[in-house]
């Protein structure tokens, strides 16, 4: 049996998604910024995903910039929001610590030419409250940046109070929605955020495309230039197949939603109470403000790459923040911002869910999963030191 | 390609050798927890022969690899035999490791000769600090 519980990694396109793309795959294959016929047909299936965005999101289709994915979408946010504060003398940022690196690492660039960054800490829960950004928030602040929803421990965080703390202050606020557009309820308007990214591989559309949402009044800086493409914001001929995809893709999923966030959370909680009977382990990540579809474990005394790989032995595919799946010598970053010592946070194991997965597939993976922890467990030193009272347990 | 050749999977799967020796008289670990990888080497050397080698270890599919194959490599064989295994050799009869991989091979040298060193201690016989100078002072546990 195989049993995909990858899906904050990405997920299967959805039949919409595919049926949306293959016209300007297989046919209509006009370049957009074209005068004839067959180039304004690919604009009006340009505009019409523009307008479909626009309405999932409560924004206007003239706020909606299509990009390359949540990267791009993030660097191009974060540093026109810095370009804009730099105008003013403001160069001062609020953000997490356990944001995604396509925002952190922009970040750290920024940095380096002259902005001072206040990472707010996440706590053991793994959460922030606008409490907390209200408080950092300086006369020199141009920019507050979190998340809506973590992408690996899926805690999801109070957005529109932060939204609402910063348009009191009048500080711009963006958020990297790229877990949470198409899994929970987005509205930028109600939620007073002026900057979001999206990505459309991670809501059952393509991989290659996102979005940009920014609100009128935010005067964004290009990172690539060389067309009047995207409001002259974003030059290149537009991956028409790919963003037609995209908002097939997140129209289904927003007219889904209330069906399936019980659904898919359903399922998250059989899989976490089933889990947690594994002793010594915990579970990551905001228990109450939670993403629909994310369980996220630390196991003690076992490291996460052998346990992907014997979970795929199994058929069962996930994933993992230990330092030995990602090529570096540090485990992940979220779980060493919830207090995890380096020990623990090798053992994780991220499962996340979609609204594909069935009940039988959680129950399989609950029969694999307590065995392979149990195998590696039993060839483990540091277990053994552990059951014999030689090392401390550190997860009771 | 996959991240791992048909040997380390194999030796992954079906790890030769795991386990604990009760009568070891040559005990071996390194690595440590903060950094992800731990192995432990238990020898039983019998007339200068390693009668029989077992172990564990806490990391991830490259470093339980290479312990099995460590161990299937020095299984019977004389000490000077099994001093002389290099991380290069254990790496190759695994058909290769990714280059981010390679320090699991060489965790495994430093446990075998560290255990090997163990049993020198233990057993009263004399020995060439040359030889175990870097197991000495690297890789102390956590």
């Amino acid at each position: 049996m195989q049993v995909y519980l990858d899906n904050a990694a990405t997920t299967k396109m959805s039949r919409a998604a595919i049926d949306a793309m293959l016209p300007y795959l297989d046919g209509v294959y006009g370049n957009p910024s074209a005068l004839h016929s067959m180039g304004q047909r690919a604009k009006e299936a340009l505009e019409e995903a523009r307008q479909t965005v626009a309405e999932c999101l409560g924004a206007r289709p003239e706020e909606i910039y299509f990009t390359s994915g949540g990267s791009e979408a993030d660097n191009q946010a974060i540093l026109s929001a810095g370009a804009m504060g730099a105008r003013k003398g403001k160069k001062h940022i609020i953000t997490t610590a356990f944001e995604h690196h396509a925002v952190l690492h922009t970040l750290k660039k920024m940095e380096k030419d002259g902005f001072e960054v206040t990472y707010l800490p996440v706590g053991l829960t793994g959460n922030i409250t606008a409490e907390q950004v209200r408080e950092a928030i300086r006369e020199d602040t141009c920019l507050v940046t979190t998340m809506t929803a973590n992408n690996e421990i899926g805690s999801v965080l109070p957005i529109a109070e932060i939204g609402a703390v910063c348009r009191e202050k009048k500080v711009l606020f963006h958020t990297d929605a790229v877990q949470a557009v198409g899994h929970i309820e987005m509205n930028v308007a109600a939620m007073n955020i002026d900057m979001l990214s999206l990505s459309a591989h991670k809501f059952h559309g393509p991989k290659g495309v996102g979005v940009l949402y920014a609100r009128r009044g935010v005067a964004l800086t290009n990172l690539i230039e060389g067309g009047a493409q995207e409001r002259g914001r974003r030059a290149g001929t537009e991956n028409v197949a790919g963003i037609a995809g995209l908002a097939a893709a997140l129209k289904e999923a927003t007219q889904h939603l209330s069906e399936n966030m019980p659904k898919v959370a359903a399922l998250r909680d059989k899989l976490i109470k089933g889990l947690s009977a594994i002793p010594h382990s915990v579970l990551n990540g905001d228990k109450e403000h939670r993403l629909p579809g994310n369980v996220h474990f630390c196991f003690e005394g076992i490291e996460g790459e052998s346990l992907l790989l014997l979970l795929d032995e199994f058929g069962v595919e996930a994933s993992s923040g230990s330092a030995c799946t990602s090529g570096s010598l540090d485990p992940s970053h979220v779980l060493l911002a919830i207090g995890h010592p380096h020990e623990i946070a090798h053992g994780s194991l991220r499962l996340t869910l979609s609204e594909y997965t069935t009940e039988e597939e959680i129950d399989y993976a609950l029969s694999a999963i307590p065995q392979v922890v149990e195998r590696l467990r039993g060839m483990s030193p540091i277990w053994r030191d552990k059951v014999n009272g030689r090392k401390p347990i550190l997860l009771q | 390609m996959a991240l791992y050749s048909e040997k380390v999977m194999d030796h992954f799967r079906n790890p030769r050798n795991v386990g604990v020796l009760e009568d070891a008289n040559g005990v071996g670990e390194v690595g440590n927890a903060k950094c992800g990888d731990i192995m432990k080497i238990y020898l039983k050397v019998t007339d200068g022969i390693i009668a029989d080698v077992k172990f564990e270890t806490f990391g991830c599919g490259s470093a339980i690899a290479s312990s099995s194959m460590a161990t299937e490599m020095i299984k019977g064989k004389p000490l000077s035999e099994a001093l002389e295994l290099t991380n290069k050799a254990v790496a190759e009869a695994l058909d290769g490791l990714p280059a981010h991989k390679m320090h699991c091979s060489v965790l495994a040298e430093e446990a075998i000769k560290r255990a090997i060193l163990d049993y020198y201690k233990n057993a009263g016989i004399p020995y060439d600090e040359e030889t175990f100078r870097e197991v000495e002072c690297c890789h102390e546990g956590e």
